[in-house]
This record gives C-alpha cells, sequence and structure tokens, in this order.
C-alpha cells in the first residue's frame, strides 16, 4: 500500500511541473517501465527541463547548424533533400533503430544520418562520438521530444530483438553481470552514491555530467561493459545494434527526451 | 568557434534589472585527468570571462580549473539605455571567443 502510495506521489511531483508532449504533460512512467528522468534528483529535473540551461542544447544548436550546412563533393546539406527539419525529423527518432528493408537489419539513427552522407552528400561519415554526430542525433532527436518510444519489431528484426534480449540478460565480464542483474533486479538500490535505474534509452543522445559531454547509446553501453570488466562490442556491431533495438523495445511507450541530463 | 547560447530579453525599461544567462560549448580540461593510454590531456580551459555594456564594463572573471565544462553563467543587469551586451571569454590559447545581444528600450 505505501508502496503504492509513493508510487502515487512521485507521478504526481513529477506531474507538477511537467513540460509539455506533442499531446499533454510528459508522462515519465508507462507500465511499470520508468525513464531514469525518475530516477534524478529535482535540481537535475529542473536542468533537464530547462530550455536554456540544458547543456545539451549546445550540441542541438550546433546540429541545427550543421543541418543546413553543404558538405561533400556534389553540394548537398540536410536541408536540401529533407527541408526543415521541424516537419522532417519529426517522430523519427522515437522509431529507431528501424528496420532497413533494402538489407533485412535493423539500422541506427547514427547509421542512417552516415549512410544518408555516404549515399547522398557522397561525404565522408562522422566517427562514433564524434561532436557533429552527436549535434545531428542530438539535433534531430528533439524534434521526437515528449513523443513514446515506438521501435519497429516482428518481421525480419525478430531475430535480432532475440539477440539483443539475449544479450541483455547474458553475465559477463570479471565481474560476471548481466544488463538484467542490474537494471532490472537492483533498481532503485545505491551503486555507491548513484541511485541504480532501469538504463532506459530514451534520452540518449544524453548530456553525462560524468562525462561532461554528450553521450551515445553506444558509448553507455561500452561504458556499462566496462564498468564489469567486460569486452565492449564495437558501436555499429552487429550485438551493439541488436543491443539498441532491444533497448529501444524496452524502453517501448517511454517518452524521447533527447538531450536528457543524466548522472 | 564553439557554440555559445546567449539569452537577456531584447527589451528593457530604463533602471529595469533583467537576468542574463549565457552557455558556452568548451572541454574546460583541468589538466589532471588522463586519457584511455594514460596520458595526461593538457590543460585547456577558458580562463576569463569579460562582459561590457557598450563602452562600460559590467564584469570580469578569472575562471579556473574547478569550472565545469560548457560553463554557465548567469548574472544580473541594469540596463540604462539601450546599447549592445557584448561577452567574450579567452582560452589558455589565447583565441578569444564572444557573443552579443542588442537590447533596446521598452
Amino acid at each position: 500500500m505505501s508502496k503504492a502510495l509513493a508510487l502515487l506521489a512521485l507521478l504526481t511531483t513529477s506531474a507538477l511541473a511537467l513540460p509539455a508532449g506533442a499531446e499533454g504533460p510528459i508522462l515519465y512512467e508507462v507500465d511499470g517501465r520508468r525513464s531514469g528522468y525518475t530516477f534524478l534528483p529535482s535540481d537535475l529535473q529542473a536542468l533537464q527541463d530547462d530550455p536554456f540551461e540544458n547543456p545539451g542544447l549546445l550540441w542541438v544548436e550546433q546540429g541545427r547548424l550543421l543541418w543546413s550546412e553543404f558538405d561533400g563533393p556534389v553540394g548537398r546539406s540536410c536541408a536540401g533533400c529533407h527541408g526543415l527539419a521541424d516537419e522532417a525529423m519529426s517522430g523519427v527518432r522515437a522509431r529507431y533503430p528501424r528496420l532497413d528493408a533494402a538489407t533485412g537489419r535493423p539500422v541506427t539513427l547514427e547509421q542512417q544520418i552516415n549512410r544518408c552522407r555516404r549515399v547522398q552528400m557522397k561525404a565522408p561519415p562522422w566517427s562514433w562520438e564524434s561532436a557533429e554526430l552527436l549535434a545531428m542525433t542530438a539535433f534531430i532527436g528533439k524534434f521526437s521530444y515528449g513523443l513514446p518510444i515506438e521501435p519497429t519489431i516482428g518481421g525480419p528484426l525478430t531475430s535480432w530483438l532475440e539477440r539483443g534480449r539475449e544479450l541483455y540478460h547474458a553475465r559477463r565480464g570479471q565481474l560476471d553481470l548481466s544488463c538484467a542483474d542490474c537494471h532490472d533486479g537492483l533498481v532503485g538500490r545505491h551503486l555507491r552514491g548513484d541511485l541504480i535505474s532501469q538504463g532506459q534509452s530514451n534520452g540518449h543522445p544524453v548530456y553525462r555530467l560524468l562525462w561532461q559531454t554528450m553521450g551515445s547509446i553506444s558509448r553507455m553501453i561500452q561504458w556499462c561493459m566496462d564498468a564489469v570488466r567486460a569486452e565492449p562490442y564495437p558501436p555499429g556491431s552487429e550485438e551493439a545494434v541488436a543491443l539498441e533495438l532491444y533497448l529501444a523495445w524496452r524502453a517501448r511507450g517511454l517518452p524521447v527526451e533527447t538531450p536528457a541530463v543524466r548522472r | 568557434m564553439p557554440t555559445v547560447r546567449l539569452q537577456a530579453p531584447e527589451k528593457a525599461r530604463p533602471g529595469e534589472i533583467v537576468e542574463v544567462k549565457a552557455l558556452v560549448q568548451h572541454p574546460m580540461e583541468s589538466g589532471f585527468r588522463r586519457d584511455a593510454r594514460g596520458q595526461p590531456i593538457p590543460r585547456k580551459i577558458l580562463n576569463k570571462v569579460t562582459v561590457t555594456f557598450e563602452d562600460e564594463l559590467v564584469l570580469e572573471g578569472d575562471w579556473f580549473i574547478g569550472v565545469a565544462a560548457s560553463p554557465f553563467l548567469a548574472f544580473d543587469l541594469r540596463v540604462e539605455r539601450a546599447g549592445t551586451l557584448r561577452i567574450t571569454w579567452r582560452d589558455d590559447d589565447g583565441t578569444l571567443i564572444t557573443a552579443q545581444h542588442r537590447i533596446e528600450l521598452a
């Protein structure tokens, strides 16, 4: 009974100062799935919600400039094909990773951006965790703010989702821990001074206070693997993409909070 | 040029005190961190901030390694006349980052 009351109090408090999503206030908890936002102290929630002070907005601004910049020998820009990002990118990030019909494989937002650069712009790809790629994913992500995560699964993606699920539950590393051990089993408990969240990916790329910079979901997964002394999967590898797809499914219904602020 | 975000009102009544906020993207590397190979990452910070309104000095600050990355600056400004607010940050290597904002009288 007290747990239900505590939950109600949490929802009510977070409902009081909610930024509005596409339709009404944002719900940070859906069917027991909780955004990392609900594990933040109120001052960090306020920092994320602040339309000026959220440090991630610096990368969004950079992305906005990159959107209109010409790059590559054929003189194209994102804006040249997609037009205004407000319209073209609305809801896009909420659906990633998505199925690439041509190859039958999942593709992440970073991979899609680099594919556009390679195929349409004949421009060199932006490297993983580069300032440009973080800026562009943050910028595109912003146009899904408040919208529920809805990755495509089923069809050719079924086996990828299953692989991601296996990887999520597999013990690994010197510490012999799986993602599930902490992020399903020990949620709400403390890891030294930090609170263990569900490890949801709805806010990525995030401004992480630990890194004092933006980080992609790839970097987050690699960090977690380093933390249990396991060999991280290279970003863009099949395992990494399968995991990212599973995480997106695991975060289904949660609001996109890009650029989120996390510890 | 690193990204700068500056927020201040477009108009103010004479004598009104307004809040100005600025965020500048910068790693503010303290010089104490090491990279993945164990090599020290060299110090690189913004060590000075200067704010002027037209020809008047509003505030000046010396910054050190305790200031976090992408530093946030906020201050109150009494607006007596219309003019341009300028903020300049100086990097350790001498580069200057500037931003400006015009405030008119309401």
